[in-house]
């Protein structure tokens, strides 16, 4: 077979030998890319999509109607997009187009400022409002008949007045354990409702809602005179009320405590993984867990490592081209069926490239670091702190930790660059940050290995600044309902838009624990031999 | 080969003579055995059954009274002089082939081999 590299038309690499190769094939192969050509004018939008997050090259076969002026060209003049573009490449971004990933942010950044805050206001509104009713129900109980009828009620005895000072108490521990426990910054915005805080809610007001009733029909409307009962009834609210606290917190944070299932979380893009415990939550609430776990255990995510696999595949692939010799069928299937078995069954040596390169850039990885390591060592060493009495002795070349830093900085600066732009990590930190990072260390009397510990192997994404953490709106993908509870096998996906996270979840299994005692003195060997006798 | 608790030990056996040989104030016979009730039967490399306590001839010395009998490598040597050598220790079964007043021992072995042998003699 041929190696004739012609225009393959789905194809999204850099392949600019390919252009001119089908302007020469032209004139033969004019009907045939016609047809090719409208096909691509459907399927360009979806190719367009599929190349999100890196910076490919869309190229469009040459339409066959303007160079040969067939009749059909006129009737195609209304689509806009491809007409007159004969070879026209369309990159990822250029000076005065904004690239699909821009426009996604953009649109995503409309959507967050109007919509979300108001329901996550609402919510909060409606809780502080109740909060504040409930509490002071008991207080308006007692108020009420003073203020109303204070002529006919009964004189307050000992017990009523003892009854006062327990309603004092008992309100000021339900007043301290609901701050304890609901006073809390929101630290996530969340797509469903959490459904035990409304029901909770829920209950809340209803309680209230039909004291009020009852207090509202048996007493305001006949005036009752007997204080103690009112007030005892008071006091039945607020114990009443330290018990839904009670459920509060056994259904809001002691609930999800016991482990009971695993969750696996892949990331999709280099297939790091890590396994959580949780308990007994909703899916949305499993997911919050992950992604604050994934913030702390996950090593940051960097573009730059993921482009190499891509290319070496699409090297694997290319020169195979499918000849329809049977016909003019256009089994599109069939021919990447056939295109696959063939690069499967080629023998091509991309796996001892692979080997070698991988090989090679570990070597010179190992190179630089030691380059590294005895730069910052040397220049450690060039500093010394001064003792208290000593720093009166020599005022003149005192300086502080900043100033330090700065002096010693030039000297590793360039093994340090150098082993970042090695290690593809250059964009994560800026001069300042060292230097920054260089005074903390100096001030707190950090070792040489202590402040490369940062540089030498990447950090979780906690550690970086937030302009590079490419990671900061999720989408929560379920196919169960986000509020439904965690159960053994569901699958939810978490989405960024550079890259997402798989999360698998699996129940603890049962365990089946038995005992066995053994006497310690049943601890008793003998020797075993093989001896052999001549004889 | 293999022992069935309560049933008869068989065999297929080669009667081998031996005369022992004078070495000084020695009568040798030639070969080293291993095994024997006291042993651990799972180290033995040429039963097998690891689970056989039988004396086994582990060596054979070269030109000694023992090659020349026809004893080889690897036999399980089941009487000794009419005595039983299927369950004593590694000691007693030492004590039984050095008798000192004794100067020709006829020895039952068994090896597979043998078992090999008749079985296709049967079938054909």
């Amino acid at each position: 077979m041929g190696r004739r590299r012609e225009a393959d038309p789905m194809s999204t690499t850099m392949d600019t030998e390919s252009t001119y190769s089908g302007y020469s094939h032209y004139s033969g192969h004019s009907k045939k890319a016609h047809r090719q050509g409208s096909r691509d004018r459907h399927k360009s939008p979806r190719s367009k999509d599929g190349s999100r997050s890196e910076k490919s090259v869309t190229i469009q076969t040459p339409p066959a109607e303007p160079l040969l002026g067939n009749d059909t060209s006129r009737t195609e003049e209304g689509q806009d997009d491809n007409w007159g573009e004969t070879t026209t490449a369309i990159t990822g971004t250029s000076e005065h187009s904004i690239s699909q990933e821009d426009i996604a942010r953009i649109s995503k950044d409309l959507e967050d400022s109007v919509g979300l805050d108001c329901k996550r206001y609402l919510g909060l509104t409606v809780a502080a409002v109740l909060g504040l009713l409930v509490f002071l129900t008991p207080i308006a109980f007692i108020l009420l008949p003073q203020i109303l009828w204070r002529d006919d009620l009964e004189p307050c005895g000992t017990v009523c007045e003892g009854l006062f000072i327990s309603v004092a108490f008992k309100l000021l521990i339900l007043l301290i354990g609901t701050w304890a426990l609901f006073f809390r910054q929101p630290k996530a915005d969340i797509p469903r409702v959490f459904v035990f805080r409304a029901l909770l809610l829920v209950l809340i007001f209803l309680f209230v809602f039909s004291y009020w009733l009852f207090y509202g029909v048996r007493i305001l409307d006949s005036k009752d005179t007997n204080y103690q009962g009112i007030v005892q009834y008071a006091v039945s609210l607020v114990d009443a009320l330290l018990f839904i606290h009670y459920l509060a917190i056994v259904l809001l944070e002691l609930r999800q405590l016991q482990p009971m299932f695993t969750v696996k979380v892949v990331r999709s893009t280099d297939g790091e993984s890590r396994y959580y415990s949780l308990g007994h939550l909703s899916i949305q609430r499993a997911a919050l867990v992950v992604l604050e776990n994934y913030y702390r255990d996950f090593p940051v995510y960097n573009p730059a490592l993921l482009t190499a696999s891509k290319s070496r595949a699409a090297k694997h692939m290319a020169g195979l081209k499918v000849y329809n010799v049977d016909g003019p069928g256009n089994n599109a299937s069939g021919q990447s069926r056939a295109m696959i078995a063939a690069a499967a069954r080629r023998r091509d040596s991309s796996h001892n490239e692979l080997y070698y390169e991988e090989a090679d850039h570990e070597r010179r990885v190992k190179k630089r670091r030691a380059r590294l390591v005895v730069a910052v060592e040397e220049a450690f060493t060039h500093i010394k702190r001064l003792q208290a009495e000593e720093q009166q002795k020599a005022p003149g070349e005192m300086m502080d930790s900043r100033e330090a830093a700065q002096a010693i900085f030039p000297s590793m600066a360039r093994a340090l660059q150098k082993y970042l732009r090695t290690t593809r990590q250059q964009q994560y930190h800026s001069m300042e940050s060292i230097l920054q990072h260089l005074s903390f260390c100096i001030t707190n009397n950090m070792t040489p290995k202590a402040f490369l510990e940062r540089y030498l192997s990447p950090g979780p994404t906690l550690q970086y600044d937030r302009d590079r953490w490419f990671s900061k709106q999720w989408t929560l993908v379920s196919e169960e309902a986000v509020t439904s509870g965690l159960q053994d096998g569901i699958v939810f996906v978490l989405k960024c838009l550079d890259f997402s996270l798989v999360a698998n979840v699996k129940k603890i299994p049962f365990i089946k624990l038995s005992e066995e005692f053994i006497d310690p003195k049943s601890h008793k060997f003998v020797l075993r031999l093989q001896s052999e006798t001549s004889v | 080969m293999s022992y069935v608790p309560g049933q008869p030990v068989t065999a297929v056996v080669q009667r081998i003579e031996i005369h022992k040989l004078r070495q000084g104030d020695n009568l040798i016979l030639g070969f080293s055995i291993g095994g024997g009730i006291d042993q651990d039967p799972t180290q033995n490399p040429f039963s097998e059954d690891k689970t056989d306590k039988g004396i086994y001839v582990t060596r054979v010395t070269e030109g000694g009274p023992a090659e020349i009998a026809g004893l080889q490598i690897g036999d399980k040597i089941m009487q000794v002089n009419g005595w039983d050598m299927t369950m004593v220790t590694h000691d007693q079964a030492r004590k039984r082939l050095t008798k000192r007043n004794e100067e020709v021992v006829r020895l039952l072995v068994t090896r597979q081999s043998l078992q090999k042998a008749v079985q296709q003699t049967m079938m054909s």
